[in-house]
């Protein structure tokens, strides 16, 4: 048996298929995946996402911990509640997780790391923590929700008082800000707009029903992978792992190059990365013929003068509910573009290279093949 | 749970068979097999003319999380592969049993080593489903 949530009894009672993620039991799906995607493209969908991990870290050393252990700069954070995506990195540049950090006030932030990390980012955190005056909890006692889809703000919003619907509808995006006893963010990991709201344990059942009742969907594990992979979002442990750098990973954006002068860790490696170009980068496709693309199926990428032939990788692939065809990301050699092919059991078909996201806010972004 | 029709026969591997009047038989999933993957979104059928020995991975079924081989519970020579799965592999979600059938074929010997519904029930019910 693997870890439960404060919300697994209701996840059975709806009659959701239970699957081992990170060590968690956890829904994979309700009724049927694709409706549950739809339902967040187009209306609104709850997920359970207790899983993931919320760390606070507070103290006067703060700030000076996270410019250290973070590829991204929290100094970018100036207003309160204002978040901030970033890798955590190993000294050769290795992603030990990928992670949402919210700034809280000076001397108070919070994270939210992966489930299947946890352990993991919290030894490092702390035995980096120690050279700083810092504080590190642990917030077990909250569940996650996340609600996504157009209407999904105003569904939260309507459980909510009038004066603290009007705090959490007044939020921008990729904020969050605590309102009695929740904390609710404008974030997401659906490429739709939407609500993360962290919450006492004890609420975490009623707050559930109570958006079922409001028309908001039972969505699982299974719906929230096709529409991250459709918004262009990586997934820990997919995309990204240790043994890659943000660099082909898609996800240079994230790392804060400047100021030069501070010193985080995986720094030196990246410079150097930087400088002298990834070999190989983080790419979306568009299967052209039938078929679906999984993980770990193998791109053949054609000459390309001056680019030599090469072979690269799938690392995300499924099909995708709303562009009803397949999609995926893939790890090629650095000059890979136009047309690849894929090897899915034996047989080679063609795909195309495209910048992802393929999906956002309910429309496609991939231009349709000539 | 599952719908077990008692006319057919079925595999360990959750496939059904139907003889057909014609000695041919028509070979599908079953609503078990369909609702543990889920909506089907890619369907491979073999193409007629292809011989096939029993156990061998002749057909794929493909969902939103994970693509899964189909096993010829017969040898023998394919007949036809469902035309209709390309366009619409939901069918096998929906009548798997009937319209989702994915192939016929004629066998070239006598066809055992196949579960009754009562059997394969049995095994369902081993499974936890």
């Amino acid at each position: 048996m693997g870890r439960r949530t404060p919300l697994f009894e209701l996840h059975k009672e709806l009659g959701a298929r239970i699957v081992d993620f990170g060590g968690w039991d956890m829904p994979v799906q309700y009724h049927s995946q694709i409706e549950e995607h739809h339902a967040v493209r187009r209306g609104a969908g709850v997920f359970d996402v207790s899983h993931m991990c919320v760390v606070d870290l507070e103290n006067s050393g703060t700030r000076a911990l996270l410019q250290r252990l973070l590829a991204n700069d929290v100094a970018k954070l100036k207003t309160p509640g204002k978040a901030l995506y970033s890798c955590m990195l190993k000294e050769d540049g290795g992603v030990i997780d990928d992670l949402i950090v919210y700034y809280l006030d000076d001397s108070h932030y919070r994270l939210v790391v992966n489930a299947g990390t946890r352990d993991k980012d919290l030894s490092w955190i702390r035995r980096h923590a120690a050279d700083f005056d810092v504080e590190v909890t642990e917030r077990d006692e909250l569940a996650m929700l996340a609600v996504q889809g157009p209407q999904a703000r105003d569904k939260v919003a309507g459980l909510m008082s009038i004066p603290n619907a009007k705090l959490a509808l007044e939020l921008a995006v990729f904020t969050g800000r605590q309102i009695d006893a929740w904390f609710v963010a404008r974030t997401g990991y659906t490429g739709e707009d939407g609500f993360e709201i962290m919450i006492p344990a004890a609420e975490a059942i009623h707050v559930w029903q109570k958006l079922n009742n409001e028309g908001v969907v039972s969505c699982g594990l299974g719906a929230r992978d096709t529409l991250r992979l459709e918004a262009g979002m990586n997934l820990y442990g997919n995309d990204m792992d240790e043994n890659t750098h943000p660099l082909e990973c898609g996800l240079a954006w994230t790392v804060a190059f400047e100021p030069a002068t501070r010193k985080f860790i995986g720094r030196e490696t990246l410079d150097a990365l930087k400088a002298e170009g990834s070999p190989r980068k983080l790419v979306g496709l568009v299967l052209e013929d039938r078929g679906v693309l999984r993980g770990h199926q193998k791109v053949i990428v054609p000459a390309s003068p001056p680019f030599a032939s090469g072979e690269g990788e799938v690392t995300s692939g499924t099909f995708s509910p709303t562009l009803e065809r397949s999609i995926a990301f893939a790890r090629v050699p650095s000059g890979t573009g136009g047309k690849v092919q894929v090897d899915i059991r034996g047989k080679l078909l063609n795909a195309r290279v495209v910048k992802p996201p393929f999906v956002r806010n309910g429309k496609s972004m991939i231009e349709e093949s000539k | 749970m599952s719908n077990v029709p008692a006319d057919l026969k079925y595999t360990q591997s959750h496939e059904w068979v139907r003889g057909l009047p014609d000695g041919t038989v028509e070979i599908g999933i079953t609503d078990h097999a369909q609702h543990a993957l889920g909506d089907l979104v890619f369907v491979d059928v073999p193409e007629a003319g292809r011989k096939v020995t029993v156990g061998e991975a002749c057909a794929v079924v493909e969902s939103v999380k994970a693509a899964s081989d189909v096993y010829s519970p017969v040898a023998g020579e394919v007949i036809a592969g469902n035309p209709d799965l390309a366009g619409k592999p939901e069918t096998i979600n929906e009548d798997p049993f009937g319209r989702g059938w994915l192939m016929r074929v004629r066998p070239s010997s006598t066809v055992t080593g196949l579960l009754s519904a009562k059997e394969y029930e049995a095994v369902l019910a081993e499974e936890g489903a």
